[in-house]
């Protein structure tokens, strides 16, 4: 029982950072590769103001939340004036650059990591198992309303608007830029909290938690569930995110098998399962008509 | 030791050359982020080191590799990509990368997840100037990358189907107009890339002594950075950048010790070009 929980911890915890996610690609569709660069770069804040700076986890999720921010804006003021497949390389790099200063410079422990990071306590109770996953389920939900709140607001809509036709919507006077790097950074921030209670569930962090790999994977959540839905990020990352551990008994053939089902998904269902054209809506729009 | 430096940093700029071309004729042609090319990179070097255990004949092992490689890169974009064309670029950018961390599992469960040792002398003669040697096999890795290029070239600029390849890389749909089989050129080109990704996976396999099935792993994504420096589908661009990049990582972190990781050079090289440059050194405006 306590393994299947583990496993959901981090599904709802990968499931946060897919949401941030699709604000970025979903809503205001640009391609990110580099989204584990901002939740490592929440954990490692994380491990650091609670390891080396002795704040609780909640003293720490505040600032954790501004760094992440700001780095958010730091990445995002250059890289977002490039478009499609150069911002998708941009990222990408970003991506390999944080990881190489993780990794290179002896203050974030370089290859070994950083360890020992406590416990979240609440209410004077160390929240571990099932109480840290209804924590993580907590702030799960509160990321999905964020979303919701976020499509529905002005800027929201702007952002969509953008992504359609980015012409026409600054012809609109729609500040292509500003409406980007609101998107980016709330992104990044959801991230960032995404990388404490990451760190916090760990007890230990390394660089290559948040390589590259985790940004494609945290990328096909999205994709797979459907860019820019509200339920797609939580369908995709229950799906990919339980896979490798329904796979277990395959063994050395797990990977091969995730590999492939990911390429036949998105070969054949390239808009997601819960975007335009899937067959998943097919069945349910023929049930409630209308409600789409 | 600058000079030797220099000649080594040479011979890792061909082989980064080898593969980052065959990116750039790919997104020149089908504006696709072909990550999985470093998975036949990957591949053509494990049916070389396999065809010359085998047989002894390295040239013969270059050639078989190639051959298989090539058809492999047209099935992947017969069966994966072309469908997929006509959905934002991220879509075909996942399915590659899903196709190249497929391939890494294949060849590991089949090769076994070990580095395989690879030592062989290529038959080309060792220069010595001046006290300085300059190995065999070195001279082979310089000797055979130029041949390619000048092959390319003179594919690309003397003959017709070179021409229909570029006119097809500029324009499809205007160039289908004028009666240019697209869909053979796409097939064409990806043959060749995926060939000269093979050759490169043989050679490094040589120059390094072994191949292991992660070999592929900094390949792929260097090879979109230098393709980016370079200017996104521009094949010249992404040769000089190799180059360079090759030049710069070996005198920079061997020689002059600077204190960077290696692998990362080549995403801040292209974040500046990105600043300075957005379309890349020798990219097409607009």
């Amino acid at each position: 029982m306590s393994y299947v929980i583990t496993v959901a911890i981090f599904i709802s915890i990968y499931a946060i950072v897919a949401y941030g996610l699709n604000i970025i690609v979903g809503y205001a569709g640009q391609i990110s590769l580099g989204h584990a660069a901002f939740f490592g770069i929440g954990a490692y804040s994380a491990a650091l103001l609670t390891t080396k700076a002795g704040l609780t986890f909640w003293g720490a999720l505040p600032i954790v939340i501004l760094i992440s921010a700001i780095i958010g804006i730091l990445c995002g003021l250059p890289s977002l004036r490039v478009k499609n497949d150069f911002l998708a390389i941009t990222t990408i790099g970003i991506n390999f650059i944080v990881e190489a200063i993780f990794l290179y410079i002896p203050f974030f422990g370089g290859a070994l990591g950083l360890g020992g990071i406590p416990r979240v306590v609440f209410w004077g109770t160390k929240l571990k198992g099932g109480n840290y996953l209804a924590l993580c389920l907590c702030v799960l939900l509160l990321v999905v309303l964020i979303n919701r709140w976020f499509a529905k607001r002005w800027m929201g809509l702007a952002c969509i608007a953008l992504r359609e036709d980015e012409t026409a919507a600054s012809s609109m006077g729609i500040s292509p830029m500003r409406f980007k790097l609101i998107a980016f950074v709330m992104g990044t921030a959801i991230a960032g909290v995404g990388g404490a209670l990451y760190a916090h569930q760990m007890h230990f962090i390394a660089p290559s938690d948040f390589g590259f790999t985790v940004s494609v994977m945290l990328l096909s959540f999205v994709v797979l569930g459907g860019m820019g839905t509200l339920w797609g990020p939580l369908l995709g990352a229950l799906i990919l995110g339980s896979l490798p551990e329904l796979a277990r008994p395959l063994a050395n053939y797990r990977m091969l098998l995730y590999s492939a089902l990911l390429l036949l998904m998105i070969r054949f269902q390239p808009q997601g399962l819960l975007g335009k054209n899937s067959f998943l809506l097919s069945i349910f729009s023929r049930k409630e008509r209308g409600n789409g | 030791m600058l000079i030797e430096q220099i000649l080594n940093g040479l011979a890792t700029g061909s082989t980064y050359a080898l593969i980052a071309l065959g990116l750039a004729l790919v997104y020149g042609i089908l504006g696709i982020l072909h990550v999985a090319h470093a998975g036949v990179y990957m591949v053509g070097a494990y049916i070389g080191i396999g065809i010359y255990s085998l047989t002894g004949n390295i040239f013969l092992a270059m050639i078989a590799s190639m051959v298989f490689c090539g058809f492999l890169g047209v099935a992947i974009e017969r069966y994966i990509y072309f469908p997929l064309l006509k959905f934002p670029p991220y879509v075909p950018l996942i399915s590659s990368i899903a196709i190249f961390t497929g391939m890494e599992e294949l060849i590991r469960l089949i090769a076994g997840p070990t580095v395989q040792t690879y030592s062989l002398t290529l038959p080309f003669p060792t220069l010595k100037i001046k006290g300085m040697v300059i190995s065999s096999n070195l001279m082979g890795i310089y000797i055979i990358t130029a041949l390619v290029f000048f092959l390319l070239w003179y594919f690309s600029t003397q003959t017709e189907t070179g021409l229909a390849m570029r006119a097809t890389s500029q324009d499809m749909a205007v160039a289908s107009s004028l009666g240019i089989n697209s869909q053979r050129i796409i097939d064409l080109s990806f043959f060749i890339s995926s060939a000269i990704a093979a050759l490169a996976g043989v050679l490094v396999g040589i120059y390094y002594n072994t191949v292991s099935p992660g070999m592929g792993a900094v390949p792929a994504y260097k090879a979109l950075a230098l393709i980016v420096v370079g200017g996104l589908g521009s094949v010249p661009g992404a040769v000089i950048a190799s180059l360079a990049l090759g030049i710069a990582e070996t005198v920079l972190i061997g020689f002059a010790h600077v204190p960077l990781p290696r692998d990362a050079l080549a995403f801040i090289a292209m974040i500046v070009v990105l600043m300075w440059k957005p379309q890349g050194l020798f990219g097409r405006k607009g």
